[in-house]
């Protein structure tokens, strides 16, 4: 399978290619490790016409400690961050999921920016971000603007990002010391998630859910029953309240809802052992 | 649209140039334009790992990277492992603990093995079955395979 022909633009720096992006407008796609978009364009789901390769944007790969957050550069590989002393030490659950993306392969190209830029529901690390209430850095031609991981994802496929802006940095909050779960059912170890749920205790409980809407999801109804005092399983049993899973040859929309209501419980219960 | 853009990699130890199509595949590049057909393309939707070679020491999906995200790179395909007729190491566990049957799947496992054990030296059971998800064998259930991993990595004995 290939894809349809397109002009190709190496952006060596960020100022680079948010130059090409202006110049070339709605047809012009980002390019990071291309993990998400070249399978879509291979099956001709999507045509950009010109692609603007960061990928050796390397000023955007890092892990920073800056004091009360952590700074993680958008173009910084799932394979950097799951091998990252800086998350061990303040995040392990970014460390962790990041380890649960794909496969080795995927995970020496795929980075953390494209992922979430991607915005696909099925993913694992936009619905981390969305728990651990992380901050986008978005640049554009007008400067650079942040957006909260709530209010980022928009729809299957739709984000905040607009066509003319390059996510430079993800800000998450450090969570040292919290107890997490990242329970993901799939039936090949390197699939997407049919369902995954995620549990943050720190002080308070977060919920999230992978592949249970057109995004990803907190479990809202489920956090809200624990702070209320519920039991685990008492408030697992609220996993599907406010989802709108959709059916595939995986799963019927009900069989997603069930599977939400077990992995939220048994994510709740690997949380706080 | 699409024109060319010109390319330089470096392929099992030997330089290239060459101008490619922008939508031409790493794997296109490896088997048509470079000749070495050693890499196999299995599912072309980086399920499989059959495409899997070395880029910059570490494996890749070779059908899921354009030829143009190799510029500078310098690529280990199958080939390259050998040294004259002595088998790479990885090579020799493989043919020692008959960890293939069919043989489609074996460059690929092979390539994603040298990449893990450059990764985890001395690789648990465990470590070896999560390192090779993102490659599906048909024939041999995996367990000769991973007999053939943790020898070469010296921890299977």
């Amino acid at each position: 399978m290939i894809p349809a022909p397109f002009d190709y633009v190496r952006a060596g720096s960020a100022g680079e290619a948010i130059a090409a992006l202006a110049e070339h407008g709605d047809d012009a796609k980002l390019l990071a490790g291309g993990m998400s978009l070249l399978p879509l364009m291979k099956l001709r789901l999507a045509t950009p016409t010109v692609l603007v390769d960061v990928g050796r944007v390397r000023e955007l790969s890092y892990v920073r400690d800056a004091g009360d957050h952590l700074a993680v550069g958008a173009l910084t590989r799932h394979r950097d961050l799951e091998t990252s002393d800086v998350l061990a030490a303040h995040c392990a659950p970014l460390r962790t999921v990041a380890s649960e993306v794909g496969d080795n392969q995927v995970r020496h190209r795929g980075t953390i920016g494209g992922s979430v830029s991607h915005g696909d529901p099925a993913s694992d690390l936009p619905a981390l971000l969305l728990a651990l209430d992380a901050t986008f850095v978005v640049r554009g031609p007008g400067g650079e603007r942040t957006v909260a991981a709530a209010e980022f994802f928009r729809g299957f496929l739709e984000t905040a990002l607009e066509p003319d802006e390059l996510m430079t940095e993800i800000r998450v909050p450090k969570s040292r010391g919290a107890g997490f779960s990242y329970q993901k059912f799939q039936r090949r170890a390197q699939d997407w998630a049919i369902v995954g749920a995620m549990a943050v205790r720190n002080g308070d409980t977060r919920v999230a859910l992978v592949n249970m809407g057109s995004t990803p999801l907190r479990a809202v109804a489920v956090e809200e029953a624990l702070a209320g005092g519920a039991s685990m399983t008492e408030a697992a049993e609220r996993a599907g309240e406010g989802t709108d899973p959709s059916g595939d040859i995986n799963a019927t929309p009900e069989y997603r809802e069930h599977l939400a209501r077990v992995l939220v419980r048994r994510a709740l219960e690997a949380a706080s052992a | 649209m699409g024109g060319s853009v010109r390319i330089g990699t470096t392929v099992n130890r030997q330089a290239h140039e060459h101008d490619v199509e922008p939508r031409l595949l790493l794997v296109q590049y490896l088997r048509e334009v470079v000749g070495l057909t050693g890499t196999k393309i299995g599912c072309d939707t980086s399920s499989c790992g059959a495409c899997t070679v070395l880029v910059d020491g570490e494996s890749v999906k070779s059908c899921t990277m354009l030829a143009a995200q190799a510029d500078g790179s310098e690529i280990t395909t199958i080939e390259g492992l050998a040294q004259g007729d002595e088998l790479h190491p990885v090579q020799a566990a493989f043919h020692e603990s008959h960890a293939l049957q069919c043989g489609f799947c074996t460059a690929g496992m092979v390539m994603a093995t040298v990449s893990l054990l450059d990764e985890i030296r001395s690789p648990t059971e465990r470590d070896v079955r999560l390192g090779l998800e993102g490659n599906l064998c048909r024939c041999t259930g995996y367990h000769n395979i991973v007999k053939a991993v943790l020898a070469a990595a010296g921890t299977g004995r």
